[in-house]
């Protein structure tokens, strides 16, 4: 390195294992969220860097919907064995027992109904502070995000009274029953992701690589056909997310460019079999990565939306 | 990393100008001119375009993410942009300009390498353009660019632009010394001399905004003089990863400047005791150096009491030790400062108490004149006051290093940050030899 200077990566790695230091300092219970998505996958090796040699001194939770695609759970689980971490998963159907979350009529999507399901968790465990990987490329709400971002006791974010975040002086400070989101990858982009998961040799999720799918098109996207339902006591999770007789379907090679779940996953067309042949196609892109995301097409506000509510 | 790339300097730089100067517009424009905008981005535009703005699509839409930004056409927070070109990759903090959002064009500014002031061609030199030109050198930035927006408007006149150049030239000289000033003539909405040169502008010689963002020289804005660590976190693992590390016991933190070396002595403070630097430890194996800002984890020859706040510094120069400090702030609350209070005060990794003892001036930012003991400081305001901690601190002038210059208050009770505090350099450094417990 000699003349003393980081490239853009070491730098955005130095100001994220900054950030989760302050954390595991700041908070008596924070957790990561941990999805098995490719944010996710970097805030682990991060937190591995900012903690190694002790143990990660955070638990993971994951909020499953119940359309997960089953590649991305086992990855998931995977990795936090691997990790020698605990991972505690809340899901919306157990909400749903438990009369947390009421379906929504007509909705087949249960993006929304994450939000009850993470603040029941934080509830539960009486997390202080949930670290996610939302980056403020992502998304224009999202773009005026800060590192630490404060949750009233309801879990609202407040777009229009924000803490001022000066230098890299993080004001941690919370009453009983408030909430800190913490973003370490607040400046990394869709690319500084990928040029770092190269960088770190870090597995990902195999639906991340190009692959056989059936899928049916639908809005302008191309969305998986779920599983089939093989349950008789049981309603179809799926219900309302099957294609319907006009739908075209299609074998595809594709792979997701960004995840959700099943349902607001659009596949993307991709030969893409490398981390290599990922980082040509996202420098080569002419949308932007959650133009794939069914659930931010709502509206010109849609995010804004969710994250005032209590999403992550 | 491969050998082949060659490494992507990052610079964040921030822009400010009062409404309607055409800041989101220039952003807008950097993104779009340099195709760091995406189709479905510009397909919303075009429909918000065609259903509120009368079918001109509004490149400021492109950053101003809130719902009442867009119905008042005004940017209310810092939004954050990204820009990559070969060369460079840049974080783009977007700050408001309106007086009452001051703070935070602070909070944009105080991570920024540089400054972008707009200055409408129109309108010239403003009490705006003062403003954001004191913030900009208050808070350090060492490169600032004033760009002089929608020539266009004033048919391109050289002597135009010449005149506001001279009026700013005249009160650069009352502020801190910047390392390079550009003045740039452009129109942020045709998009001239932003990426590429204008052919209106034949008596300009360059460079374009975004080819001086690309070329100007950032390698030595952060501090590699002077060895200071913060300590965030005691790593003691109690299940090591490796089972020989059971007696491991380090220091994590990010370095806050200069330059640390295996063997080097120390001085850990407050407790003012010296030790040597054993092993600087990192995920990826122990290193020999380590310099501003990289995070690692430090193992000391003796095992000295040290805790989460505790500094590391260099012996050569010794930081300022003291309880009793002056400095600049800026205030961020609507319940204004009166001397006397209490609030909670973070520099490098420590909260502790503070006491706002003195108001010793208030600034006029746009005459750069101190008016003596005022009773309060409100929101917006920056003035001069002094502070007593519960604990002496170790800190440098805030001139000298930004990462240990500087900190904020936190009001008690409400946890609201409340003001940002630029440190003067301390009058007399820490002296160890009237208290060296070495072992």
């Amino acid at each position: 390195m000699g003349n003393y200077q980081l490239d853009h990566l070491a730098y955005l790695e130095t100001e994220a294992i900054h950030v989760l230091r302050e954390v595991a300092a700041e908070f008596e219970r924070p957790a990561i969220l941990f999805s098995g998505g490719k944010d996710s996958i970097c805030i682990l090796r991060l937190a591995e860097k900012a903690f190694r040699p002790s143990e990660i001194p955070l638990p993971f939770l994951n909020v499953e919907t119940g359309h997960e695609f089953p590649e991305l759970i086992k990855f998931r689980d995977q990795r936090a064995e691997e990790l020698g971490a605990k991972l505690i998963v809340r899901t919306v159907d157990d909400a749903f027992e438990k009369g947390l979350a009421t379906p929504t009529p007509g909705q087949v999507s249960r993006n929304q109904l994450q939000i009850p399901v993470l603040l029941g968790a934080i509830e539960e465990f009486q997390f202080d502070c949930c670290i996610g990987g939302a980056r403020r490329d992502e998304e224009k709400a999202r773009a005026k995000e800060r590192f630490f971002s404060f949750r009233d006791a309801f879990g609202q974010w407040d777009p229009k009274n924000q803490r001022p975040e000066i230098w890299n002086l993080y004001n941690a400070r919370l009453n009983p029953g408030e909430n800190m989101r913490v973003f370490p990858l607040s400046n990394w982009t869709e690319m500084d992701v990928w040029e770092y998961i190269k960088k770190e040799e870090l597995e990902v999720p195999s639906i991340y690589f190009s692959h056989e799918r059936e899928c049916f098109r639908r809005a302008d996207q191309w969305l998986p056909v779920p599983p089939p339902h093989d349950s008789r006591d049981k309603a179809d999770p799926y219900e309302g997310a099957r294609p319907s007789e006009n739908e075209q379907r299609q074998k595809m090679i594709c792979r997701v460019r960004t995840i959700a779940d099943m349902i607001s996953t659009g596949m993307i067309e991709s030969p893409a079999e490398s981390i290599e042949d990922i980082i040509a196609e996202v420098a080569a892109a002419r949308v932007t990565e959650r133009g794939s995301r069914a659930d931010d097409k709502a509206s010109e506000a849609a995010m804004e939306d969710r994250k005032k509510a209590g999403y992550f | 990393m491969s050998k082949t790339q060659h490494p992507v300097e990052l610079l964040r730089f921030n822009t400010c100008g009062s409404v309607d100067d055409g800041k989101s517009t220039l952003i807008g424009r950097l993104l779009y001119d340099s195709k760091s905008i995406m189709e479905d981005q510009m397909e919303a535009l075009e429909r918000s375009a065609d259903i509120t703005g009368g079918g001109q699509v509004n490149l400021a839409n492109l950053t101003d993410g809130l719902r009442a930004e867009r119905e008042q056409g005004i940017t209310i927070d810092v939004a954050y942009r990204f820009v990559a070109t070969p060369r460079r990759k840049f974080i783009v903090a977007d700050t408001p300009g309106h007086v009452e959002y001051t703070r935070n064009m602070v909070t944009g500014a105080s991570t920024a390498n540089l400054s972008i002031v707009l200055v409408d061609a129109r309108n010239g030199v403003i009490e705006q353009t003062r403003r954001h030109s004191y913030v900009s050198a208050l808070l350090g930035i060492p490169h600032i660019i004033f760009a002089v927006n929608k020539m266009d408007l004033v048919d391109w006149s050289e002597a135009r632009f010449r005149e506001i150049r001279e009026g700013i030239e005249s009160f650069l000289p009352k502020l801190d010394l910047f390392k390079d000033v550009k003045f740039v003539p452009i129109s942020a909405l045709e998009g001239d001399n932003v990426v590429t040169f204008s052919d209106k502008t034949p008596w300009y010689e360059g460079p374009t905004l975004l080819g001086h963002l690309e070329s100007v020289h950032i390698a030595s804005d952060w501090n590699l003089n002077g060895f200071r660590f913060p300590v965030q976190w005691v790593n003691r693992p109690n299940n090591p990863t490796d089972k020989s590390l059971h007696d491991f016991r380090g220091l994590s933190g990010q370095i806050a400047g200069g330059i640390v070396k295996v063997g080097q002595e120390i001085l850990a403070l407050p407790s003012g005791q010296k030790s040597y630097v054993k092993e600087i430890w990192t995920y990826d194996g122990s290193i020999e150096e380590a310099f501003c800002p990289q995070s690692v984890t430090i193992r000391l020859e003796d095992d000295l009491d040290i805790s989460r706040g505790d500094c590391l510094v260099a012996l050569e120069p010794l930081p300022g030790h003291d309880s009793d400090l002056s400095a600049r702030i800026c205030w961020m609350n609507a319940r204004p400062l009166t001397s006397g209070k209490k609030y909670h005060l973070k520099h490098g990794a420590q909260l502790i108490q503070a006491m706002v003892s003195k108001i010793e001036s208030k600034i006029d930012i746009e005459t750069y004149e101190p008016e003596l003991t005022p009773q309060e400081l409100n929101m917006n305001d920056i003035g001069e006051i002094r502070l007593r901690t519960s604990k002496p601190i170790a800190y440098d002038g805030y001139t000298t290093n930004r990462l240990t210059g500087s900190f904020v208050l936190v009001e008690q009770g409400t946890n609201a940050t409340v003001a940002a505090g630029m440190l003067h350099s301390p009058a007399q450094h820490y002296k160890p030899e009237y208290m060296d417990f070495s072992i």
